[in-house]
Protein backbone atom coordinates (compact mmCIF):
# COMPACT_ATOMS: atom_id res chain seq x y z
CA UNK A 1 0.00 0.00 0.00
CA UNK A 2 1.59 3.45 -0.84
CA UNK A 3 1.74 6.36 1.40
CA UNK A 4 -1.55 8.65 1.91
CA UNK A 5 -1.43 12.08 1.29
CA UNK A 6 -1.72 12.66 4.71
CA UNK A 7 -1.93 11.30 8.23
CA UNK A 8 -5.22 10.19 9.79
CA UNK A 9 -3.95 7.82 12.96
CA UNK A 10 -3.70 9.72 15.96
CA UNK A 11 -2.23 8.42 19.61
CA UNK A 12 -3.91 10.01 22.16
CA UNK A 13 -1.63 11.95 24.17
CA UNK A 14 -0.71 11.15 28.28
CA UNK A 15 -3.33 7.82 27.56
CA UNK A 16 -0.54 5.50 25.79
CA UNK A 17 0.49 2.75 27.92
CA UNK A 18 3.64 2.16 25.44
CA UNK A 19 2.92 -1.67 25.27
CA UNK A 20 3.77 -2.45 21.47
CA UNK A 21 0.71 -3.77 20.64
CA UNK A 22 0.54 -1.44 17.37
CA UNK A 23 3.80 -1.70 16.76
CA UNK A 24 3.38 -5.64 16.45
CA UNK A 25 0.73 -5.21 13.57
CA UNK A 26 2.31 -2.52 12.16
CA UNK A 27 3.28 -3.66 8.62
CA UNK A 28 5.50 -0.35 7.42
CA UNK A 29 7.55 -0.36 10.60
CA UNK A 30 5.67 3.44 11.26
CA UNK A 31 5.62 3.62 14.72
CA UNK A 32 9.06 4.20 16.92
CA UNK A 33 8.16 3.18 20.52
CA UNK A 34 10.51 4.45 23.04
CA UNK A 35 10.31 3.73 26.94
CA UNK A 36 7.44 6.19 27.50
CA UNK A 37 7.47 8.09 24.13
CA UNK A 38 5.26 7.09 21.00
CA UNK A 39 5.56 8.69 17.11
CA UNK A 40 3.90 7.43 14.32
CA UNK A 41 6.46 8.30 11.50
CA UNK A 42 4.02 9.57 8.70
CA UNK A 43 6.40 9.23 5.83
CA UNK A 44 5.82 5.30 5.93
CA UNK A 45 2.35 4.98 7.57
CA UNK A 46 -0.39 3.86 4.93
CA UNK A 47 -3.72 4.58 7.08
CA UNK A 48 -4.49 1.27 7.01
CA UNK A 49 -5.76 1.25 10.77
CA UNK A 50 -4.03 -1.97 11.96
CA UNK A 51 -2.63 -0.30 15.19
CA UNK A 52 -6.04 1.49 15.75
CA UNK A 53 -7.67 -1.94 16.19
CA UNK A 54 -4.66 -3.89 17.92
CA UNK A 55 -4.75 -0.67 20.79
CA UNK A 56 -6.13 -2.63 23.70
CA UNK A 57 -7.04 0.79 25.59
CA UNK A 58 -8.85 2.48 22.59
CA UNK A 59 -5.48 5.16 22.09
CA UNK A 60 -5.05 5.10 18.86
CA UNK A 61 -7.95 7.39 16.39
CA UNK A 62 -8.51 7.00 13.37
CA UNK A 63 -9.30 10.77 11.80
CA UNK A 64 -10.55 10.98 8.06
CA UNK A 65 -9.68 14.53 7.59
CA UNK A 66 -6.22 13.68 9.01
CA UNK A 67 -4.20 14.80 12.48
CA UNK A 68 -3.02 17.82 11.19
CA UNK A 69 -6.71 19.89 11.79
CA UNK A 70 -7.02 17.62 14.86
CA UNK A 71 -5.37 19.98 17.41
CA UNK A 72 -7.91 22.85 16.06
CA UNK A 73 -10.59 20.53 16.16
CA UNK A 74 -9.85 19.74 19.52
CA UNK A 75 -9.87 22.88 21.13
CA UNK A 76 -12.82 23.91 19.46
CA UNK A 77 -14.51 21.36 21.17
CA UNK A 78 -12.82 22.35 24.54
CA UNK A 79 -14.86 25.03 24.42
CA UNK A 80 -18.38 24.66 22.73
CA UNK A 81 -21.10 27.27 21.32
CA UNK A 82 -23.35 25.68 19.65
CA UNK A 83 -25.93 28.08 19.09
CA UNK B 1 31.38 1.83 29.15
CA UNK B 2 33.00 -0.61 26.84
CA UNK B 3 31.94 -0.70 23.40
CA UNK B 4 32.49 -3.76 21.32
CA UNK B 5 31.53 -7.04 22.68
CA UNK B 6 30.75 -10.71 20.97
CA UNK B 7 26.98 -10.92 21.63
CA UNK B 8 24.72 -7.48 22.00
CA UNK B 9 21.19 -8.72 23.18
CA UNK B 10 18.70 -6.00 22.72
CA UNK B 11 15.70 -6.46 25.15
CA UNK B 12 16.41 -7.53 29.06
CA UNK B 13 12.92 -9.47 29.57
CA UNK B 14 13.20 -13.70 30.30
CA UNK B 15 14.17 -14.27 27.11
CA UNK B 16 16.86 -11.87 26.13
CA UNK B 17 18.24 -12.41 29.72
CA UNK B 18 18.25 -16.18 29.47
CA UNK B 19 19.77 -16.10 26.49
CA UNK B 20 22.35 -13.52 27.32
CA UNK B 21 23.30 -16.27 30.61
CA UNK B 22 23.92 -19.08 28.25
CA UNK B 23 26.33 -17.21 25.93
CA UNK B 24 27.59 -15.71 28.80
CA UNK B 25 27.96 -19.36 30.19
CA UNK B 26 29.45 -20.82 27.21
CA UNK B 27 32.67 -18.16 27.05
CA UNK B 28 31.25 -15.02 24.83
CA UNK B 29 30.98 -11.60 26.08
CA UNK B 30 27.36 -10.43 26.42
CA UNK B 31 25.76 -7.19 26.75
CA UNK B 32 22.22 -6.89 27.39
CA UNK B 33 20.44 -3.20 26.39
CA UNK B 34 16.98 -3.01 27.89
CA UNK B 35 14.87 0.26 26.53
CA UNK B 36 13.21 1.03 29.94
CA UNK B 37 15.28 2.12 33.30
CA UNK B 38 14.23 -0.85 34.60
CA UNK B 39 14.46 -4.51 34.00
CA UNK B 40 11.58 -6.26 35.04
CA UNK B 41 8.66 -3.14 34.85
CA UNK B 42 6.62 -2.25 33.72
CA UNK B 43 4.98 -5.58 34.30
CA UNK B 44 2.98 -6.37 30.91
CA UNK B 45 1.97 -10.38 31.53
CA UNK B 46 -0.41 -12.63 32.79
CA UNK B 47 2.63 -14.27 34.88
CA UNK B 48 1.52 -17.82 35.46
CA UNK B 49 3.77 -20.22 34.58
CA UNK B 50 4.34 -24.31 35.34
CA UNK B 51 6.43 -25.81 38.17
CA UNK B 52 8.26 -28.07 34.94
CA UNK B 53 8.64 -25.20 33.27
CA UNK B 54 10.19 -22.99 35.26
CA UNK B 55 12.36 -25.27 36.50
CA UNK B 56 14.12 -26.32 33.95
CA UNK B 57 15.90 -22.57 34.36
CA UNK B 58 15.65 -21.54 38.34
CA UNK B 59 14.55 -23.23 41.75
CA UNK B 60 11.03 -21.36 42.91
CA UNK B 61 11.81 -19.11 44.99
CA UNK B 62 9.10 -17.08 47.45
CA UNK B 63 10.82 -13.71 46.81
CA UNK B 64 8.93 -13.54 43.12
CA UNK B 65 5.81 -15.66 44.12
CA UNK B 66 2.93 -14.65 44.01
CA UNK B 67 0.73 -17.53 44.97
CA UNK B 68 1.05 -21.76 44.26
CA UNK B 69 -1.56 -22.55 42.06
CA UNK B 70 -3.05 -26.47 42.21
CA UNK B 71 -6.38 -26.03 40.27
CA UNK B 72 -7.67 -25.23 37.27
CA UNK B 73 -11.48 -24.08 36.25
CA UNK B 74 -12.65 -23.50 32.78
CA UNK B 75 -15.63 -21.95 31.95
CA UNK B 76 -17.68 -22.83 29.03
CA UNK B 77 -19.77 -20.07 26.95
CA UNK B 78 -23.10 -21.27 28.54
CA UNK B 79 -21.00 -20.76 32.40
CA UNK B 80 -20.88 -24.64 32.86
CA UNK B 81 -17.60 -25.09 34.08
CA UNK B 82 -15.10 -27.85 34.32
CA UNK B 83 -12.44 -28.42 37.45
CA UNK B 84 -9.86 -31.01 36.36
CA UNK B 85 -7.10 -32.31 38.31
CA UNK B 86 -3.92 -31.52 37.54
CA UNK B 87 -0.44 -33.63 37.24
CA UNK B 88 1.72 -30.30 37.56
CA UNK B 89 1.41 -27.51 39.65
CA UNK B 90 2.07 -23.77 38.87
CA UNK B 91 2.92 -20.57 40.34
CA UNK B 92 1.54 -17.00 39.63
CA UNK B 93 4.66 -14.73 39.58
CA UNK B 94 6.54 -11.30 40.53
CA UNK B 95 7.80 -10.46 37.24
CA UNK B 96 8.86 -7.01 38.37
CA UNK B 97 11.21 -9.50 41.26
CA UNK B 98 11.46 -12.45 38.72
CA UNK B 99 12.99 -11.21 36.23
CA UNK B 100 15.69 -9.25 38.06
CA UNK B 101 16.48 -13.02 38.85
CA UNK B 102 16.95 -13.49 35.27
CA UNK B 103 19.23 -10.55 34.62
CA UNK B 104 21.34 -11.37 38.14
CA UNK B 105 21.79 -15.11 36.65
CA UNK B 106 22.92 -13.73 33.19
CA UNK B 107 25.26 -10.89 35.03
CA UNK B 108 26.64 -13.78 37.54
CA UNK B 109 27.98 -15.94 34.08
CA UNK B 110 29.81 -12.34 33.08
CA UNK B 111 27.19 -10.61 31.35
CA UNK B 112 26.95 -6.88 31.29
CA UNK B 113 23.08 -5.27 31.44
CA UNK B 114 22.70 -1.45 30.61
CA UNK B 115 18.98 0.12 31.38
CA UNK B 116 17.42 2.94 29.43
CA UNK B 117 19.34 2.10 26.41
CA UNK B 118 17.21 2.39 23.60
CA UNK B 119 18.20 0.91 20.10
CA UNK B 120 17.00 2.48 17.29
CA UNK B 121 18.51 0.68 14.52
CA UNK B 122 21.42 -1.95 13.30
CA UNK B 123 24.97 -0.46 12.73
CA UNK B 124 26.30 -1.58 9.12
CA UNK B 125 29.83 -1.34 7.86
CA UNK B 126 29.06 -2.43 3.68
CA UNK B 127 25.87 -3.29 4.57
CA UNK B 128 27.10 -6.09 7.27
CA UNK B 129 25.82 -5.79 10.40
CA UNK B 130 28.22 -4.80 12.84
CA UNK B 131 25.93 -3.67 15.94
CA UNK B 132 23.55 -1.61 17.13
CA UNK B 133 23.13 2.48 17.09
CA UNK B 134 21.58 3.17 20.49
CA UNK B 135 20.40 6.13 22.83
CA UNK B 136 22.24 5.16 26.10
CA UNK B 137 20.70 7.55 28.20
CA UNK B 138 19.57 9.47 25.51
CA UNK B 139 23.52 10.03 24.27
CA UNK B 140 24.08 8.62 20.66
CA UNK B 141 26.15 5.85 20.86
CA UNK B 142 27.75 3.09 18.90
CA UNK B 143 28.15 -0.27 20.13
CA UNK B 144 29.76 -3.45 17.94
CA UNK B 145 29.13 -7.02 17.96
CA UNK B 146 29.61 -10.57 16.32
CA UNK B 147 25.76 -11.29 16.69
CA UNK B 148 22.95 -9.52 17.89
CA UNK B 149 20.05 -11.24 19.50
CA UNK B 150 16.77 -9.31 18.94
CA UNK B 151 14.78 -9.74 22.66
CA UNK B 152 13.02 -7.06 22.11
CA UNK B 153 9.32 -8.09 22.27
CA UNK B 154 5.90 -7.76 20.68
CA UNK B 155 7.26 -4.16 19.44
CA UNK B 156 10.91 -5.70 17.73
CA UNK B 157 12.08 -3.50 15.03
CA UNK B 158 15.39 -5.41 15.17
CA UNK B 159 14.64 -8.29 12.79
CA UNK B 160 12.73 -6.02 10.65
CA UNK B 161 16.06 -3.88 10.34
CA UNK B 162 17.62 -7.18 9.66
CA UNK B 163 14.74 -7.86 6.75
CA UNK B 164 13.18 -10.86 8.39
CA UNK B 165 9.07 -9.45 8.66
CA UNK B 166 8.04 -9.88 12.29
CA UNK B 167 4.57 -8.49 11.80
CA UNK B 168 1.87 -10.09 13.28
CA UNK B 169 -1.13 -11.15 11.27
CA UNK B 170 -4.21 -9.01 13.13
CA UNK B 171 -5.91 -12.50 13.28
CA UNK B 172 -3.33 -14.13 15.32
CA UNK B 173 -2.01 -10.95 17.22
CA UNK B 174 -3.96 -10.68 20.95
CA UNK B 175 -5.39 -7.70 22.02
CA UNK B 176 -4.68 -7.24 25.31
CA UNK B 177 -6.11 -5.73 29.04
CA UNK B 178 -5.07 -6.78 32.76
CA UNK B 179 -5.80 -4.97 35.99
CA UNK B 180 -4.66 -5.90 39.16
CA UNK B 181 -7.41 -6.32 41.24
CA UNK B 182 -7.15 -6.22 45.36
CA UNK B 183 -9.76 -6.62 48.17
CA UNK B 184 -11.57 -9.45 45.72
CA UNK B 185 -13.11 -13.25 46.87
CA UNK B 186 -11.21 -15.66 44.63
CA UNK B 187 -10.27 -19.34 44.86
CA UNK B 188 -6.49 -18.92 45.85
CA UNK B 189 -5.08 -21.79 44.14
CA UNK B 190 -7.42 -21.80 41.18
CA UNK B 191 -6.52 -20.10 37.73
CA UNK B 192 -9.99 -19.58 35.71
CA UNK B 193 -10.80 -19.19 32.43
CA UNK B 194 -13.60 -18.24 30.96
CA UNK B 195 -14.08 -18.74 27.02
CA UNK B 196 -17.27 -17.72 24.31
CA UNK B 197 -17.71 -15.01 22.36
CA UNK B 198 -19.96 -12.95 24.66
CA UNK B 199 -16.74 -12.95 27.29
CA UNK B 200 -13.65 -13.33 25.16
CA UNK B 201 -14.05 -13.47 21.32
CA UNK B 202 -10.68 -15.38 19.78
CA UNK B 203 -9.16 -15.50 23.07
CA UNK B 204 -9.83 -16.22 26.93
CA UNK B 205 -10.27 -13.98 30.08
CA UNK B 206 -8.14 -15.23 32.93
CA UNK B 207 -8.47 -14.90 36.63
CA UNK B 208 -5.04 -15.31 37.90
CA UNK B 209 -4.51 -15.26 42.34
CA UNK B 210 -1.89 -13.09 43.22
CA UNK B 211 -1.88 -13.68 46.81
CA UNK B 212 -5.67 -14.24 49.26
CA UNK B 213 -7.37 -11.51 47.88
CA UNK B 214 -5.98 -10.51 45.20
CA UNK B 215 -5.76 -11.57 41.34
CA UNK B 216 -4.36 -10.60 38.00
CA UNK B 217 -7.61 -10.01 36.07
CA UNK B 218 -6.90 -10.02 32.27
CA UNK B 219 -7.66 -10.36 28.96
CA UNK B 220 -6.85 -10.99 25.34
CA UNK B 221 -9.04 -11.18 22.03
CA UNK B 222 -7.63 -11.75 18.51
CA UNK B 223 -7.36 -7.68 17.07
CA UNK B 224 -9.72 -9.20 14.29
CA UNK B 225 -12.45 -8.92 16.96
CA UNK B 226 -11.05 -5.84 18.57
CA UNK B 227 -11.99 -4.03 15.40
CA UNK B 228 -15.72 -3.86 16.66
CA UNK B 229 -15.14 -3.02 20.41
CA UNK B 230 -11.88 -2.90 22.67
CA UNK B 231 -10.17 -5.31 24.96
CA UNK B 232 -10.33 -2.66 27.56
CA UNK B 233 -14.28 -3.27 26.88
CA UNK B 234 -14.90 -6.44 27.51
CA UNK B 235 -12.77 -6.41 30.38
CA UNK B 236 -14.61 -3.52 32.24
CA UNK B 237 -18.06 -5.54 31.75
CA UNK B 238 -16.52 -8.37 33.07
CA UNK B 239 -14.95 -6.37 36.28
CA UNK B 240 -18.31 -4.65 36.61
CA UNK B 241 -20.49 -7.85 36.91
CA UNK B 242 -17.66 -9.85 38.72
CA UNK B 243 -15.40 -7.73 40.92
CA UNK B 244 -17.87 -4.29 41.47
CA UNK B 245 -15.95 -3.81 44.89
CA UNK B 246 -12.14 -4.38 43.45
CA UNK B 247 -9.98 -2.28 44.06
CA UNK B 248 -7.76 -1.85 40.93
CA UNK B 249 -3.85 -1.84 41.16
CA UNK B 250 -2.30 -1.59 38.68
CA UNK B 251 -3.66 -1.59 34.55
CA UNK B 252 -1.55 -2.49 32.08
CA UNK B 253 -2.16 -2.97 27.96
CA UNK B 254 -0.07 -5.50 25.77
CA UNK B 255 -0.08 -7.40 22.67
CA UNK B 256 -0.04 -11.07 22.29
CA UNK B 257 2.22 -12.75 19.06
CA UNK B 258 -0.52 -16.18 19.25
CA UNK B 259 1.20 -17.29 16.07
CA UNK B 260 3.04 -20.11 14.51
CA UNK B 261 6.93 -18.84 15.33
CA UNK B 262 8.42 -16.60 12.29
CA UNK B 263 9.59 -19.50 9.82
CA UNK B 264 13.59 -17.48 10.08
CA UNK B 265 14.78 -16.77 13.11
CA UNK B 266 17.96 -15.64 11.52
CA UNK B 267 19.77 -13.87 9.10
CA UNK B 268 23.00 -13.61 9.28
CA UNK B 269 24.44 -12.40 12.59
CA UNK B 270 21.07 -11.40 13.76
CA UNK B 271 18.74 -13.90 15.77
CA UNK B 272 15.44 -13.37 17.13
CA UNK B 273 14.39 -14.57 20.55
CA UNK B 274 10.68 -14.92 22.85
CA UNK B 275 7.32 -12.78 21.61
CA UNK B 276 9.78 -11.26 18.77
CA UNK B 277 10.44 -14.39 17.23
CA UNK B 278 7.00 -14.81 17.51
CA UNK B 279 7.64 -17.84 20.03
CA UNK B 280 4.71 -17.63 22.47
CA UNK B 281 2.29 -20.98 22.54
CA UNK B 282 -0.24 -19.75 19.87
CA UNK B 283 -3.15 -21.78 22.14
CA UNK B 284 -2.32 -20.79 25.72
CA UNK B 285 -0.80 -17.20 24.87
CA UNK B 286 1.69 -18.30 27.14
CA UNK B 287 5.67 -17.10 26.53
CA UNK B 288 7.60 -17.14 29.66
CA UNK B 289 9.03 -20.38 29.68
CA UNK B 290 8.72 -21.14 25.74
CA UNK B 291 10.77 -17.40 25.10
CA UNK B 292 13.23 -18.62 27.90
CA UNK B 293 13.74 -22.20 25.86
CA UNK B 294 14.16 -20.13 22.76
CA UNK B 295 16.58 -17.66 24.50
CA UNK B 296 18.35 -20.59 25.78
CA UNK B 297 18.82 -22.57 22.71
CA UNK B 298 19.54 -19.02 20.62
CA UNK B 299 22.32 -18.00 23.60
CA UNK B 300 23.91 -21.49 23.20
CA UNK B 301 24.23 -21.49 19.27
CA UNK B 302 25.33 -18.25 19.12
CA UNK B 303 28.13 -19.22 21.48
CA UNK B 304 29.11 -22.20 19.56
CA UNK B 305 29.14 -20.49 16.22
CA UNK B 306 31.46 -17.97 18.07
CA UNK B 307 33.65 -20.97 18.98
CA UNK B 308 33.57 -22.70 15.76
CA UNK B 309 34.19 -18.93 14.52
CA UNK B 310 31.06 -19.48 12.00
CA UNK B 311 28.45 -17.19 11.82
CA UNK B 312 26.50 -19.80 9.31
CA UNK B 313 26.26 -21.70 12.28
CA UNK B 314 23.29 -19.75 13.46
CA UNK B 315 20.69 -21.07 11.48
CA UNK B 316 21.13 -24.10 13.66
CA UNK B 317 19.00 -22.34 16.51
CA UNK B 318 16.13 -22.39 13.95
CA UNK B 319 16.32 -26.22 13.46
CA UNK B 320 16.70 -26.70 17.43
CA UNK B 321 13.60 -24.15 17.83
CA UNK B 322 11.94 -26.58 15.73
CA UNK B 323 12.62 -29.99 17.13
CA UNK B 324 12.24 -28.74 20.85
CA UNK B 325 9.02 -26.36 20.30
CA UNK B 326 8.53 -25.05 17.13
CA UNK B 327 6.55 -28.53 15.78
CA UNK B 328 4.33 -28.19 19.27
CA UNK B 329 3.30 -24.68 18.55
CA UNK B 330 2.56 -25.79 14.60
CA UNK B 331 -0.14 -27.84 16.13
CA UNK B 332 -1.68 -25.52 18.63
CA UNK B 333 -1.73 -22.78 16.07
CA UNK B 334 -3.84 -25.14 13.27
CA UNK B 335 -6.18 -26.63 16.69
CA UNK B 336 -6.57 -22.31 17.50
CA UNK B 337 -7.75 -21.78 13.77
CA UNK B 338 -10.02 -24.25 13.42
CA UNK B 339 -13.77 -22.73 14.00
CA UNK B 340 -15.42 -25.83 14.42
CA UNK B 341 -13.25 -26.61 16.99
CA UNK B 342 -13.33 -23.73 19.15
CA UNK B 343 -17.07 -23.13 18.74
CA UNK B 344 -19.15 -21.60 21.55
CA UNK B 345 -21.48 -24.91 20.72
CA UNK B 346 -18.64 -27.31 21.07
CA UNK B 347 -17.15 -25.85 23.95
CA UNK B 348 -20.14 -26.30 25.64
CA UNK B 349 -21.11 -29.67 24.71
CA UNK B 350 -17.73 -30.88 25.65
CA UNK B 351 -17.63 -28.91 28.98
CA UNK B 352 -21.28 -30.30 29.85
CA UNK B 353 -20.10 -34.03 29.11
CA UNK B 354 -17.35 -33.76 31.15
CA UNK B 355 -19.12 -31.87 34.37
CA UNK B 356 -21.62 -34.80 34.45
CA UNK B 357 -18.47 -36.78 35.66
CA UNK B 358 -18.00 -37.33 39.15
CA UNK B 359 -15.67 -35.42 40.25
CA UNK B 360 -13.15 -37.61 41.02
CA UNK B 361 -13.65 -38.52 37.69
CA UNK B 362 -13.17 -35.52 36.33
CA UNK B 363 -9.91 -35.53 34.56
CA UNK B 364 -7.41 -34.36 32.08
CA UNK B 365 -8.35 -38.18 30.75
CA UNK B 366 -11.66 -38.18 30.58
CA UNK B 367 -11.86 -34.32 29.20
CA UNK B 368 -9.86 -36.07 26.33
CA UNK B 369 -12.20 -39.42 25.84
CA UNK B 370 -15.01 -37.16 25.86
CA UNK B 371 -13.44 -34.93 23.44
CA UNK B 372 -13.06 -37.48 21.55
CA UNK B 373 -16.02 -38.45 21.23
CA UNK B 374 -17.73 -35.32 20.60
CA UNK B 375 -15.57 -34.83 17.26
CA UNK B 376 -12.51 -32.49 18.05
CA UNK B 377 -9.96 -33.07 21.02
CA UNK B 378 -9.90 -29.23 21.77
CA UNK B 379 -10.56 -28.93 25.48
CA UNK B 380 -7.97 -31.70 26.39
CA UNK B 381 -5.79 -29.45 24.14
CA UNK B 382 -6.55 -26.30 25.82
CA UNK B 383 -5.78 -27.74 29.31
CA UNK B 384 -2.56 -29.49 28.27
CA UNK B 385 -1.34 -26.28 26.62
CA UNK B 386 -2.36 -24.46 30.00
CA UNK B 387 -0.36 -26.24 31.72
CA UNK B 388 2.52 -27.67 30.48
Amino acid sequence: MAPQPYLMIYVKPDKCDFCGACVGVCPEDAIELKEAEINIIEERCTNCRKCVWACPWEVIEFHREGITELPKILEALNDPVPF
Amino acid sequence: MQLTYDIIVVGGGPSGSTAARYAAAAGAKVLILEKDRDIGYPVRCGEAVSHSGLIQFIEPDTRWIASTVTKFKMFAPNGNFINPKLDDWGYVLERRIFDYELAKLAVKEGAKVVTKAYVYDLLRENSTVVGVRALIKDVKTEIRAKIIIGADGVESRVGKWAGIDTTCHIRDMESCAQMMLSGITIEPETLEFYLGDEVAPEGYLWIFPKGKNSANVGIGISVEKAKKKAAIRYLEEFVAKRFSNAAMLTHIAGGVPAAKTLPKLVAHNVMLVGDAAHQVNPLSGGGIITGMIGGMLAGQTAAEALQKNDLQFLKEYEKRWQKRLGWRHELFYNIKNSSSMLNDETLNKICNKVSQLPVEKQTLGAIFRTALWNEPSVLLDIAKVFIS
